[in-house]
């Protein structure tokens, strides 16, 4: 009569799935080569050629171009604004992941799905309402100009527009786990005496920790990479309202390639970190 | 420290958890709450713990009105079901985590700390285990564990919900033996929330029957089975067989010596140990046949039918020990006289 019945061991699960899904080697092979070949083509190959292309008038030209005011500009403007955005959407995304998965309220699915929101609209139309919001002819635009306040074609409203995009990542990663994870250890830490704030920082974020930089570090990612949301809102002002995507983007269509590729580069060098990073903490994760 | 609930009431929706519950718990007991899922046993405890709000009522501990105070300011200890230990820290740090989120003032020295987290440890017999983490626990060393933090902060009042229903049967009566000592040497006001009566009946000292979010009866474990207070409370304590007096044939149960004379309503409930069994003689005109039997290690659960020209069949169990039944030779098939020895009548 036991009361819980012992779940299977996970490694004998797996062998168990391995024998019965044994396909026949010619499937597997084949398998294994189609998707080989596909990440070579459309992955490795690129990267590669992003690579190539910077250095394709030597190391001394790709570091001109790097060093060019405009692109260190750039890299400058695409820094400031993932490092104003990602602890913003740090701060919400715990946020809204705790009031998802700790409180009842009204309206609790609908909040669910606004938070998906800016991954199901097109960047592009985030942008166009940010400028329909805060442009000279938008809702607020003659408030905005009699107080003298810029946001369209300023970095202002690329960080907004950062923010707005990148919002779901954090919140996304999180209310899963933290709906699996329940809150009894929460409230057993609350039973014992400590504050909420207490039993957050000593209960909630060790438990959520590997999530949490998962999603900042895929939250990351995104606000320096954005390139549609904020090519709407950014004017495209050498110097000073281009992030460094739009900045690969105007000197290709200059046929400055070089400059184009060397920018390129860098994003490219971001994504191969974050890929990285990803690999550990999944890893991490894994280890738990 | 006694407890005293005044008038709870407790809705979720149009569905209610608790209706007006009245209860005072003297210091020093051990009181089930004990019901069937969803009577709102667990709700209860939850609202004293304070980790539920009542719609109505209050909530006193020893004597002071706790109603409006947060879960971290009752001075209460709550056990969980499935143990929530906090699952990045090893088992000493678990326990030391109420006297070291004190405010500064009332926090206790690092050598106090850890002088009463072994002592802790030491009393629910795990102080070898104190640098590992939870998940390299059996769930009856976990919860020992959560028992230990919850008494590191010296509760008015121990709380458990269901501590033993994530439990392997063989645990849970190691541990509900070990419960009962611990309280009887501590001898905190403990409540703890069981869906099990076998398990109220052997731990606790005072049962508390609810079902629908009403009490239906309290007392001692003894009061409840002898003289359980209405139909609901003698079914759920326990197996019995019941008789509807109106609608049943019933002159063979007045054969069987059920006295309708103090007759007190038209439901007789009879537990399976008052009733007796004899083999019939051979010519005897009786209507009960033995059908089957099983064992219940010292008990013998003997399954009877009643056939019979009024009424239609019915079944009737009945135990007695072992050795007794092997005396009376039956085999099945074989015709048998009861006899009742004693009765419950409800409305």
């Amino acid at each position: 009569m036991s009361a819980v019945t012992q779940p299977m061991n996970p490694a004998k699960l797996v062998a168990r799935q391995q024998l019965a899904l044994q396909d026949a080697d010619w499937v597997r092979w084949s398998l294994i080569a189609i998707a080989v070949s596909f990440i070579g083509l459309f992955i490795c190959l690129p990267l590669g050629l992003v690579i190539v292309k910077a250095l394709s008038k030597g190391v001394e030209a790709y570091w001109a171009a790097l060093s060019e005011p405009d692109t260190l500009a750039a890299i400058r403007l695409t820094l400031l604004t993932a490092l104003i955005t990602v602890p913003l959407n740090t701060v919400f995304g715990v946020a809204a992941a705790w009031a998802i998965t700790r409180f009842e309220f009204k309206g609790k699915s609908l909040l669910t799905t606004l938070i998906d929101l800016p991954f199901s609209v097109s960047p592009v139309i985030s942008g166009l309402i940010f400028v329909l919001l805060f442009g000279a002819e938008g809702w607020f635009g003659d408030w905005l100009i009699a107080h003298d306040v810029k946001i369209i074609f300023a970095a202002s409203g690329i960080i907004l527009a950062t923010v707005f995009i990148t919002f779901p990542f954090v919140a996304r990663q999180l209310i899963p786990l933290m709906q699996e994870m329940g809150s009894q250890e929460e409230e057993a830490a609350l039973s014992l005496g400590a504050s909420g704030w207490k039993t957050f920082c000593a209960v909630t974020l060790p438990n959520i920790k590997w999530a949490l930089l998962y999603g900042v570090l895929l939250c990351n990612a995104r606000a320096m990479g954005e390139f549609g949301a904020v090519s709407v809102v950014s004017g495209h002002i050498r110097g000073l309202t281009n992030t460094l995507p739009l900045h690969v983007e105007v000197n290709y269509n200059e046929y400055n390639i070089v400059g184009a590729f060397a920018g390129a580069s860098i994003l490219a060098g971001l994504a191969v970190v974050t890929l990285v990073l990803k690999t550990v903490l999944e890893w991490q994760q894994a280890k738990r | 420290m006694s407890i005293l609930l005044s008038n709870i009431s407790k809705n979720f929706g149009t569905f209610a958890a608790l209706d007006h519950i009245n209860l005072e718990i003297p210091e020093g007991e051990l009181v089930a709450l004990l019901g069937p899922s969803g009577c709102g046993k667990t709700t209860l405890l939850r609202i004293i713990a304070g980790l539920e709000s009542a719609d109505q009522g209050r909530v006193l501990i020893s004597g002071q009105d706790r109603t409006d105070h947060d879960v971290s300011q009752r001075g209460i200890g709550f056990v969980f079901q499935h143990y929530a230990l906090f699952r990045h820290m090893t088992v000493f740090e678990n326990v030391a985590f109420g006297l070291r989120v004190k405010p500064r003032r009332d926090r206790p020295s690092n050598d106090v700390i850890t002088k009463k987290v072994h002592a802790l440890l030491e009393l629910v017999q795990l102080d070898w285990l104190h640098d590992r983490y939870p998940d390299q626990l059996s769930g009856g060393q976990r919860q020992r564990i959560a028992l230990a933090r919850a008494l590191a902060v010296e509760p008015a009042v121990l709380l458990l919900d269901e501590p033993f229903g994530a439990l392997d049967a063989s645990v849970r009566k190691d541990l509900r033996q070990w419960l009962r000592n611990l309280h009887h040497d501590l001898n905190v006001t403990s409540i703890f929330v069981t869906h099990d009566q076998e398990e109220a009946m052997e731990v606790a000292s005072q049962v508390v029957v609810l079902n629908h979010g009403r009490i239906e009866q309290q007392g001692s474990p003894s009061d409840i089975y002898d003289h359980p207070a209405n139909a609901f409370v003698s079914r759920f304590i326990g197996q019995t067989n019941i008789f509807d007096m109106e609608d049943q044939d019933t002159d063979w149960l007045q054969t069987a010596g059920l006295s309708t004379a103090h007759q007190k309503g038209k439901i007789v409930h009879v537990r399976p140990h008052d009733i007796v069994i004899e083999k019939s003689s051979a010519n005897s005109d009786a209507f009960v046949t033995l059908k089957d039997w099983q064992h219940l290690g010292a008990l013998i659960r003997i399954e009877l039918v009643k056939t019979g020209a009024n009424g239609p069949a019915a079944s009737v169990y009945a135990e007695m020990p072992n050795d007794q039944f092997k005396r009376l030779h039956l085999n099945k098939g074989d015709k048998v006289d009861l006899r009742i020895r004693h009765a419950h009548w409800f409305h």
